[in-house]
């Protein structure tokens, strides 16, 4: 079995800050790591590993320090490492993304062997769109499995799968054939730690590192900027409501006469507010 | 597809940045509002899309359509009914036993069916897991851009769609378009925009699309669905009291305080996403831009700093009273109420004001 687990080496967002004047993202300095949504992927990668055998392939586009993201991934215990990095995806939006990704999969899969099933993380919290997962399923024509909380079964003499997905509303149970792709939910498993080591073979480990043209992409129509579709046309910060919150007076009052007069502006706001809440809570 | 924040590339070398409609283009008119027809009943989201793809089409001069898929019988036609009371001009519909119950497969193949065949110049889906699940194939198999999760929906002066969402960094929104290509696809979290008024009454035509799929042609089947239990569900999204917590309360047992808020209140509690993350909180509590969207009546926020992810997630509430110890924090340029103090010492004593307010009976009671 062989497995590709898609990373995205993302910055630590809880100390990203803005520049107050010039309203632009400083990023010099702010520590990247793993997507965390990627995690619970590349864990359900490594249970099914426990379980059927095989190997899994991690993959990152990205600028060459994303390196780094790949080599904790192998010290969780992934199986070897693919770096793809090249200026010509600067700026790809996620069409674009899921274009170079897909190619590098298919790269992948005659490289080092056909590829039975490719993670993804649900979602990444800086670009935060939850389609690169759709997006690749659709180009390599896979059986698409989003917000996957459970792999029930996987047969692989039969070349089916199982799955439990996170619908609205309930959870459907989804059977399917190989290949196909997962995108994994969060909070579904937590990753391990890899043995000592596993974590000294990562460090020494080597970084298939891939260009666009290693990687047989051949068409750079399609990626980066000109390969994508969408623009970001304007950045800004939003506009203040044209007052601003209208403060309690605090004038050396405790809590119990600061909350009295808080709700009594509430009920003056919204005065339908107060009969209602008596009424449910009564009724 | 949606682009990444690239703030950096406004203005750049993309080859999109100014509009030259491919001629075949030309003919793509019209807005779309996916409806989202589930085990017989219809996801609000539609709805609220339709009351925005409305004034779109208004704004375009052009005809605001429905798309219901489904199974034969009874409810795809009640969702059509539905979709004209809720604005629709027009209806575009399928229905086949491969529809029944949504499936990536049989639905990506309609829908880019439907697209190709009647060409509408925007798209717009619900940003639930069965709409950016389905809009991710769309778009992936018509080459077209997609924003996924749209904050703020307008169209331009030349009649481009501009879709607005937050952007990473906590504190920036960005305009994302899709010039060169058709359809231009959004999807909008549920509560993001208010329910439209229904209109009684109102018609129109409805085209059958006849869908030939079949089942044996289609790979992935459905073994089985788990219906949610409605008492473990958290209702955020659609409750009229919501009270939340943030990184301010300092920890998981300060939090129990917007419990007990809540409680007295009988409003639902959620948090800011850091809470969801350091566990305090399960991750369907969260607020904001990757969590729930809510339009309560009163929102409560206490020790929360109001980053754009969190402000663009309660915005549509019509009262918030936000409680933080720095008073230059951002939730104040959006709050109605503030209260510059310690939410940990305030928040039971609002409990206790509410609890002898709203219901004396259960105080004296208690009292005694
Ligand atoms: C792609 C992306 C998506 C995101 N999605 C979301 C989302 O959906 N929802 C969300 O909430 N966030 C989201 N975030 C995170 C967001 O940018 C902020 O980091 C987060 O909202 C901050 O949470 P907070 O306000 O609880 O914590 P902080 O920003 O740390 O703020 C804590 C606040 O508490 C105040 N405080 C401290 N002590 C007290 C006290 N004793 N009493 C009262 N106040 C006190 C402080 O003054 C401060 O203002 C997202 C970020 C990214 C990058
Ligand atoms: N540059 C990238 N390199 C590798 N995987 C990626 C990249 N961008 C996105 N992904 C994968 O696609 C998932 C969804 O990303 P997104 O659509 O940006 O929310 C992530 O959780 C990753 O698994």
């Amino acid at each position: 079995m062989h497995i590709v687990v898609c990373i995205k080496q993302v910055p630590d967002s809880a100390q990203i800050r803005v520049h107050p004047v010039t309203n632009t993202i400083m990023r010099q300095g702010v520590p990247t790591i793993i997507n965390p949504y990627d995690l619970f992927a590349l864990e359900a990668a490594l249970k099914l590993r426990d379980l059927h055998g095989g190997k899994i392939t991690v993959l990152t586009m990205g600028p060459p320090m994303a390196e780094e993201s790949l080599r904790r991934a192998l010290s969780f215990g992934a199986d070897r490492a693919v770096l793809l990095t090249d200026r010509i995806f600067a700026g790809s939006d996620t069409l674009a993304t899921s274009y170079a990704l897909s190619e590098a999969i298919r790269k992948i899969g005659e490289s080092f062997g056909p590829v039975d099933i490719v993670f993804t993380g649900k979602q990444t919290i800086d670009g935060d769109t939850a389609q690169v997962g759709p997006g690749i399923a659709k180009r390599l024509d896979l059986h698409q499995l989003t917000y996957v909380a459970a792999v029930q079964e996987l047969d692989l003499k039969a070349g089916s799968i199982a799955v439990e997905r996170r619908a609205e509303g309930g959870v459907q149970v989804l059977s399917t054939k190989l290949p196909c792709l997962i995108t994994m939910l969060e909070g579904t498993n937590e990753i391990r730690r890899g043995s000592i080591e596993v974590a000294l073979n990562a460090a020494r480990a080597e970084i298939v590192t891939w260009s666009a043209a290693a990687a047989g992409i051949g068409n750079t129509a399609k990626c980066g900027l000109k390969g994508s579709p969408t623009v970001v046309k304007r950045v800004f910060a939003p506009k203040p409501r044209s007052e601003k919150a209208f403060q309690i007076d605090l004038s050396g009052l405790g809590p119990d006469a600061i909350a009295e007069s808080a709700m009594a502006e509430i009920f003056k706001r919204l005065p339908s507010l107060e009969k209602e809440l008596t009424q449910t809570l009564q009724g | 597809m949606t682009s990444k924040p690239a703030p950096q590339a406004a203005g750049g070398g993309r080859a999109g940045m100014r509009k030259e409609l491919p001629e075949h283009f030309k003919a793509y008119k019209h807005v779309w509002v996916f409806v989202e027809l589930e085990r017989g009943a219809v996801h609000p989201v539609s709805w609220e899309l339709m009351g925005e793809g409305r004034k779109l089409a208004d704004k375009l001069g052009v005809q605001l359509a429905a798309i219901v898929l489904g199974g034969p019988g009874e409810a795809v036609r009640m969702a059509v009914s539905e979709a004209f009371a809720y604005g629709a001009d027009l209806a575009y519909v399928a229905a086949s036993p491969v529809l029944d119950g949504y499936r990536n497969e049989s639905y990506t193949r309609c829908m880019t069916e439907l697209v190709d065949t009647y060409k509408p110049e925007i798209l717009l889906l619900g940003a639930t897991t069965l709409g950016r699940d389905l809009a991710g194939s769309v778009a992936t198999t018509l080459l077209t851009g997609l924003t996924a999760d749209s904050t703020g929906l307008e169209v331009d002066a030349d009649g481009s769609l501009a879709a607005t969402r937050p952007t990473f960094g906590g504190s920036l929104l960005c305009t994302i378009y899709t010039l060169n290509f058709r359809p231009q696809m959004a999807t909008v979290r549920p509560r993001v925009f208010s329910l439209p008024e229904r209109q009684e009454g109102r018609g129109g035509p409805v085209i059958e699309h006849n869908f030939s799929l079949l089942e044996d042609d289609i790979v992935t089947k459905i073994l089985q669905f788990i219906p949610d239990r409605e008492s473990s569900k958290s209702n955020l999204a659609y409750a009229d009291v919501v009270v939340a917590g943030g990184l301010g309360l300092g920890s998981a047992e300060n939090y129990q305080h917007v419990r007990e808020l809540a409680n007295v209140l009988g409003a639902e509690w959620g948090g800011s996403r850091p809470l969801v993350q350091r566990g305090w909180i399960p991750a369907d509590r969260q607020i904001g831009q990757t969590g729930k969207t809510i339009r309560p009546k009163l929102y409560i926020a206490a020790g929360i700093s109001g980053a754009i992810q969190h402000r663009v997630g309660v915005e549509g509430a019509d009262l918030i009273l936000a409680i933080n110890t720095d008073k230059n924090a951002p939730i104040f340029d959006f709050a109605h109420l503030g209260i510059v103090t310690d939410a940990v010492r305030l928040l039971p004593a609002l409990a206790k004001a509410f609890r002898q307010r709203i219901s004396p009976s259960t105080h004296t009671r208690m009292a005694m």
